[in-house]
C-alpha cells in the first residue's frame, strides 16, 4: 500500500558488545509497551508554551488521505498561483506523480524567482555524539556501542579552523542528545568560538527552553534546526523508546520556543521513512506555515532527509521512498511555501543534490563528516587517529567545498557562501 | 539649437542612466549585463554580500565609475539599517544607502516607520539615502523631511514581476513629491519599466526581471530601451493625451463671454 506506515522493525537491531543487563532492558523498551513512557507527557524541567500548531498540525494530517486525491486536484493545484493546503495534499498525494515534470517546471520557477540562481553552501560541525537517547534508526542511540565523543574547546576551534581555512563561512554544529555530556553552557562556547570564524552559525541540538535559547542568542547562534523525525506521534512512540527526545510534545514547540527566545531563522524536517512520508511532509510544511505566520519575521527552512545506513546497522534503508518520491515532496515544498529556504543535505548522491538544486534547492551542505573530531583527517591534514568518534549515518555525497562550488557553477548555478552581516 | 541633457541627481552625484541594478539576485553575469547592456551607473549592493571572505566577493565585479548603492537588507528595524550602514561606509563602499527594513520574510514588505526613524539618522549622518517604501502619500512626505534623496516606493512585492501593482499610488508621490520617485521592486517587463516612466517616474530599478530572463544581455538592452522610450514620452507629455482623452474641437464653455 502507497505511503503505509511500515512497522520499520527492520530498523532494529543489537550491537556488539552490550552487557546483558543493557539488553535485556533494550529488549524490554523494544517488545513491551507498558514498559514505556507516555511520549505526550512532559519531563521535569521542560518548558511548556502555550500553542496550538501541534493540535492544528496533528489534526491536518489525521483528516489527510492521500489516496483520495485526484489527478483533477493535482491540475487545479498547479494552476493556482497562490497554493492552498488542499492543493499541497493534491501535490503530495501518488495522484501527483505523474505530473512530476510539469511540478519541477514550476517549482524552478518559484525558486529562482525568490532566489535567483543561489544556492547557499554550509557544513555541519559535530562536536560531540554522546546520547541519552533510544532511537532504534540511529547511530547514535544510547544501545549502540560507537566510540564517542566530546570535543574539547582547543578541539573544537582546531576544527573549525581546519573548516574555515577551507573557505566556508556558515556552519551547523550538532551534537548527540544529552544534556550531561554537552551541556547548554559547552554549547554555548562552541557557539562563541564559531563566531570567531564563520558568518552564520547554526544548531542542531537538543530542543531546549526559551531562556536557553535566548542565551544561545547571545552566544552567537542565528538559527535552530530541530527535526521532528515524523508528525505521526503513535510511530513516533515506537521508534523513540527511550530519553528525553521521547517527548514528542517539547520537541515540536522547540521551534517556537527558539523564535520567542529570538533566534533568526528555524528549520523543520520529517525523517522521510519512519511512517507515511506524504503525511510526515504535509505536517512539516503545515508546521512551518502556521509558524511562520505567527512569526512573521522568522526566515523559515525546511529539510527532507531519508534514512541511511548507520555504524553496526548498515542495513538501515529509506523504505519505500525513492528519490522520484523525494523530488515530490521537495517540489511541493517549494510550490506550497515559495519564500521558505530548502536543504538538501549529503544524505543524498551527489547527482541527486545536482538536480535538486536547480529545481527546489537552496542550501547544500560539503565537506561532510558526520563523524566527531575527524576534519583533520578528513581534509586531508594528518592521518585519521583512534581518538575520532563515530558518525551518525553515513554519507553519500563526500565532495568538498571546492569541488561542490565548482560542480554547482558547471550547472549553471551560483554558489554563495553567506548571506548575513553581524552589525 | 543644442538640448540640455537630460539627467538625474540624487545627493552629490548626477546620473544619465535612469537604469539601476537591484541586489536581489547574485550573478556575475549579471552585473556585467547591467551595465554594459542596460547601462547602469548605479549597483545596489547588499552589504550582507560583500562583507564576505569569499573569493568571488562581489565587490571585485564591480566596473570602476559605477556608484554603489549598498542596501541594508537584512535588517529588522532602524537601528540595525543604521549599522549596516555604518558597516558599508566602512567597507569603502561609499555614501549612497538604500534602506530596507523588513519584519516580514515572506513577502519582504518594507517597514515604513522605521524607515523613517533609520533615514533621519542616516541623512544627519552626511548619507544619500534612498529608502526602500511602501507607496503611501504621508510617509513619503515625512521621508522628504527626515531628509532623504528620493523615495522608492514597490510597484508589487518583490521579486513577483507583476508590475505596477500600486501604480495609482506612485502616481500620487510622483504628483505630490519634489524628491526623484525610483520605482523599486516588482517590475517584470520592459513595459512595465516604460509605463513608470511615461508616467513621471525618476528611475527604475530591477534585478528579478533581468536575473531570471533567458537571455540576460538583451533583457537588459530591452530595459535601458524601455526607459528611454518612456522618459522621451513622459517629456513629451504623452501621458496627458493618452489618459485624459482628445479635448473637444468646440470648447463646451466657447458660448461663454
Amino acid at each position: 500500500m502507497d505511503g503505509s506506515a511500515a512497522k520499520r522493525s527492520d530498523l532494529i537491531f543489537d550491537a556488539q558488545g552490550l552487557s546483558p543487563a543493557a539488553l535485556e532492558r533494550k529488549h524490554r523498551l523494544e517488545r513491551d509497551p507498558s514498559c514505556r513512557t507516555d511520549p505526550m507527557a512532559y519531563l521535569p524541567g521542560m518548558e511548556v508554551i502555550d500553542s496550538d500548531i501541534k493540535d492544528r498540525v496533528r489534526a491536518a494530517m489525521g483528516a489527510y488521505d492521500p489516496s483520495r486525491c485526484t489527478a483533477a486536484d493535482v491540475r487545479r493545484a498547479l494552476e493556482h498561483d497562490r497554493r492552498s493546503i488542499e492543493d499541497l495534499q493534491a501535490l503530495l498525494s501518488p495522484a501527483a506523480a505523474p505530473f512530476l515534470e510539469r511540478m519541477a517546471e514550476l517549482a524552478r520557477a518559484e525558486t529562482v524567482r525568490h532566489f535567483g540562481n543561489t544556492v547557499y553552501i554550509f557544513t555541519p560541525l559535530y562536536i560531540a555524539n554522546h546520547c541519552e537517547n533510544y532511537c532504534v534508526y540511529c547511530g547514535f542511540n544510547c544501545y549502540n556501542t560507537i566510540r564517542r565523543m566530546r570535543l574539547d574547546k582547543a578541539q573544537i576551534e582546531r576544527e573549525m579552523e581546519i573548516i574555515a581555512k577551507s573557505g566556508m563561512e556558515e556552519i551547523l554544529i550538532l551534537t548527540g542528545e544529552s544534556r550531561a555530556a554537552s551541556g547548554v553552557e559547552y554549547i554555548g562556547d562552541a557557539c562563541e568560538l564559531a563566531r570567531r570564524h564563520f558568518r552564520l552559525v547554526g544548531l542542531e541540538v537538543y530542543p531546549m527552553n526559551t531562556d536557553e535559547y535566548r542565551y544561545l542568542r547571545e552566544r552567537g547562534a542565528d538559527y535552530v534546526t530541530v527535526f521532528q523525525e515524523t508528525y505521526d506521534v503513535e510511530q513516533y512512540e515506537k521508534l523513540h523508546l527511550a530519553g528525553h527526545k521521547r517527548v514528542w510534545p517539547y520537541r515540536f514547540d522547540a521551534q517556537e520556543r527558539a523564535l520567542r527566545a529570538g533566534m533568526r531563522g528555524v528549520a523543520f524536517s520529517a525523517l522521510l521513512g519512519l511512517s507515511d512520508f506524504r503525511k510526515d511532509a504535509l505536517a512539516t510544511a503545515l508546521h512551518a506555515y502556521w509558524l511562520q505566520r505567527k512569526h512573521p519575521e522568522a526566515e523559515i527552512s525546511l529539510s527532507c532527509p531519508r534514512l541511511r545506513p548507520i555504524t553496526n546497522h548498515a542495513d538501515v534503508r529509506p523504505g519505500e521512498i525513492g528519490e522520484r518520491e523525494l523530488c515530490q515532496v521537495l517540489c511541493a515544498y517549494r510550490l506550497f511555501l515559495p519564500f521558505a529556504g530548502i536543504t538538501v543535505s549529503s544524505r543524498e548522491s551527489a547527482s541527486f543534490r545536482n538536480g535538486i538544486a536547480k529545481i527546489a534547492a537552496t542550501k547544500v551542505s560539503a565537506g561532510v563528516s558526520t563523524g566527531i573530531g575527524d576534519h583533520a583527517s578528513k581534509y586531508g591534514e594528518e592521518a585519521a587517529d583512534a581518538a575520532e568518534g563515530d558518525e551518525q549515518f553515513e554519507i553519500n555525497d563526500g565532495r568538498s567545498l571546492a569541488k561542490m562550488r565548482a560542480d554547482l557553477s558547471g550547472e549553471g548555478l551560483q554558489p554563495v557562501l553567506n548571506d548575513y552581516v553581524y552589525v | 539649437m543644442p538640448e540640455e541633457q537630460d539627467t538625474l541627481t540624487l545627493g552629490k552625484r548626477t546620473f544619465t542612466s535612469r537604469f539601476i541594478l537591484g541586489s536581489g539576485k547574485y550573478s556575475i553575469n549579471l552585473i556585467k549585463a547591467a551595465v554594459e547592456d542596460a547601462g547602469a551607473q548605479m549597483i545596489t549592493l547588499s552589504v550582507r554580500r560583500a562583507n564576505t571572505q569569499d573569493s568571488e566577493n562581489i565587490l571585485d565585479y564591480i566596473p570602476e565609475g559605477v556608484t554603489l548603492l549598498p542596501n541594508t537588507s537584512g535588517a529588522r528595524d532602524a537601528k540595525e539599517a543604521v549599522r549596516i550602514a555604518r558597516l558599508a561606509r566602512e567597507l569603502g563602499c561609499g555614501d549612497f544607502v538604500k534602506i530596507e527594513i523588513m519584519r516580514d520574510a515572506k513577502y519582504l514588505l518594507p517597514d515604513n516607520q522605521e524607515t523613517i526613524k533609520a533615514t533621519e539618522q542616516l541623512a544627519s549622518d552626511g548619507f544619500t539615502v534612498l529608502p526602500y517604501m511602501y507607496p503611501d502619500l504621508n510617509v513619503a512626505r515625512d521621508l522628504v523631511k527626515a531628509g532623504a534623496a528620493a523615495v522608492m516606493p514597490l510597484g508589487a512585492p518583490i521579486g513577483s514581476n507583476k508590475g505596477l501593482a500600486t501604480a495609482d499610488f506612485i502616481q500620487i508621490l510622483i504628483d505630490e513629491i519634489e524628491l526623484p520617485v525610483i520605482v523599486d521592486a516588482g517590475i517584470g517587463a520592459p513595459s512595465q519599466a516604460c509605463r513608470a516612466m511615461e508616467m513621471g517616474a525618476a528611475a527604475i530599478m530591477a534585478n528579478t526581471a533581468l536575473a531570471t530572463s533567458g537571455d540576460v544581455p538583451r533583457m537588459a538592452r530591452a530595459f535601458r530601451l524601455a526607459i528611454e522610450a518612456g522618459r522621451e514620452a513622459y517629456r513629451a507629455g504623452l501621458g496627458r493625451v493618452l489618459t485624459r482623452g482628445a479635448a473637444a474641437s468646440d470648447p463646451l464653455t466657447g458660448f461663454l463671454h
